[in-house]
């Protein structure tokens, strides 16, 4: 139920003076609300849930995330009981 | 597609399970809340990769499980009425009452509509005048924001044939009454991670502190749900309990202000029944009354309804995470998604749902918790 998808803003109008946005889901382009996100513009990501914007993707932090986890993979590599159970 | 499919790496979840390993000295309970993350849990066998002793437990966090019998009676009861388009999302038109469900009464004549968000039931108003319209207003704090637009939006346009039936839950409360439970073996928790894009985190950090409680702020793709545990397990094994965002892409401390405030202008708190569970105190929302000529629960007299839920069901034990969907005899057997006998079997999101969709009913072996 709060299913939230990330979607990229392909353009912004104004619909019933809500401010709305065309999104595009993975080739989907889908309408849905920003008037809670007032600082999304075009090429921001997202995220949207039954047709409203609940929150802007911050891109930075993704990658960074990104980035620990895969540094834990190499840190693992290095320790000797890595090799126990085979997982 | 971007932010999704890079948290599905098998490797990285590999990687992150092989580190879950080497933290753990003893066996943990930990509960997602989120039916969405039950969902995902189950889809990806993600309770299955982690170590013995690492039991991930299903919490309430599933809105149409817990939408008590009593408020689908009276949806019922309103949807049948000639005069009204009943609107609703596509998750609670097979969810029974006491007599049918929505799919029914539509087969019957009454005119259901699945709306994808509550501006579409809104559209529906503005091209009907000369019908009610009544939107089900059902969901966590995420999409209180959609449903409280829609109403706000109904008043300030003047669309008066537009009114919701609200039956709105809240996080926190249901976390609250899960520590406090008797029999509760909670020990951590991977917290709601959509929920808290538009509440923020504070509420949390207040639970995690009064009950000594771990709590990572927790996404819904596999790595997230992984990333999430290992957070929670560093913190049990090294006694330490406070509040970790997992999903910093999406959620800040303070979540979203201007959402939050939209939404404490249209709805106040008050007490909710939860199906399964029963009554818990301030643990819902509904409109204020200044949206009174828009609260379908006002505007509809509906006799008082008197329901029963069937004495086998063993769906609110399953929803504090006490008991799992195996430790029901009625599981996959006179209980499946087509005739549920309770809150959790009613919807996809619901542990039991979940565990019959991807086959685990045909696994009746399996035990369902580790002693």
């Amino acid at each position: 139920m709060c299913l939230g998808i990330p979607g990229k803003i392909l353009d912004c109008f104004e619909s019933q003076g809500l401010r709305m946005a065309k999104v595009e889901f993975g080739g989907i382009v889908r309408e849905a609300c920003l008037q809670c996100i007032p600082e999304a513009c075009v090429g921001d990501y997202v995220l949207v849930h039954v047709g409203f914007a609940i929150a802007r993707m911050d891109e930075q932090e993704a990658s960074r995330t990104y980035r620990l986890l895969e540094e834990m993979g190499q840190l693992n590599e290095l320790k000797p009981s890595d090799n126990e159970n085979g997982a | 597609m971007k932010y999704v499919d890079e948290y599905r790496s098998g490797a990285l979840a590999r990687n992150i399970v092989r580190e879950i390993r080497q933290v753990q000295t003893r066996p943990w309970v930990i509960m997602e809340v989120c039916g969405g993350q039950t969902h995902s849990i189950v889809k990806h066998g993600i309770d299955e990769l982690l170590p013995e002793g690492i039991e991930l437990v299903h919490g309430p966090g599933c809105p149409v499980c817990v939408t008590s019998l009593e408020m689908i009676d009276k949806a019922h009861a309103i949807a049948r009425r000639p005069e009204v388009i009943f609107t609703s999302f596509g998750d609670m038109l097979r969810v029974p009452g006491s007599e049918a469900d929505l799919l029914t009464l539509k087969s019957q004549g009454a005119d259901v509509r699945v709306v994808y968000s509550p501006l579409d039931a809104l559209k529906i108003a503005r091209a009907n005048p000369e019908k009610k319209v009544v939107f089900f207003a059902i969901g966590f704090e995420t999409t209180a924001l959609a449903n409280v637009m829609a109403v706000w939006q109904a008043k300030r346009e003047g669309v008066k044939n537009f009114s919701m039936l609200v039956s709105h839950v809240l996080v926190p409360p249901a976390i609250a009454a899960i520590l406090q439970a008797p029999q509760n073996r909670v020990q951590g928790f991977l917290g709601p991670g959509h929920v808290c894009a538009v509440r923020g985190f504070g509420e949390y950090e207040a639970i995690s502190s009064r009950f000594r409680v771990p709590i990572a702020i927790t996404g819904f793709e596999p790595l997230d749900i992984l990333e999430g545990t290992l957070i929670v397990v560093r913190q049990l094994e090294s006694g330490r309990a406070k509040v970790e965002n997992q999903y910093v892409r999406a959620v800040r401390r303070e979540g979203n202000r201007m959402a939050q405030e939209l939404m404490s202008e249209v709805f106040e708190i008050c007490d909710r029944k939860w199906r399964g569970v029963g009554a818990i105190p301030k643990s819902g929302y509904r409109l204020r009354s200044e949206f009174r000529d828009h609260d379908a629960g006002r505007l509809f007299e509906v006799e008082e309804i008197d329901t029963q839920e069937p004495a086998a069901c063993i769906s609110g034990q399953i929803l504090k995470g006490v008991k799992k969907p195996h430790d029901c005899p009625a599981f996959g057997t006179s209980c499946t998604p087509q005739h549920p006998l309770g809150a959790t079997m009613v919807s996809a999101e619901g542990a039991c749902a979940a565990y019959y969709l991807y086959g685990r009913h045909l696994r009746k072996e399996e035990t369902g918790h580790v002693t």
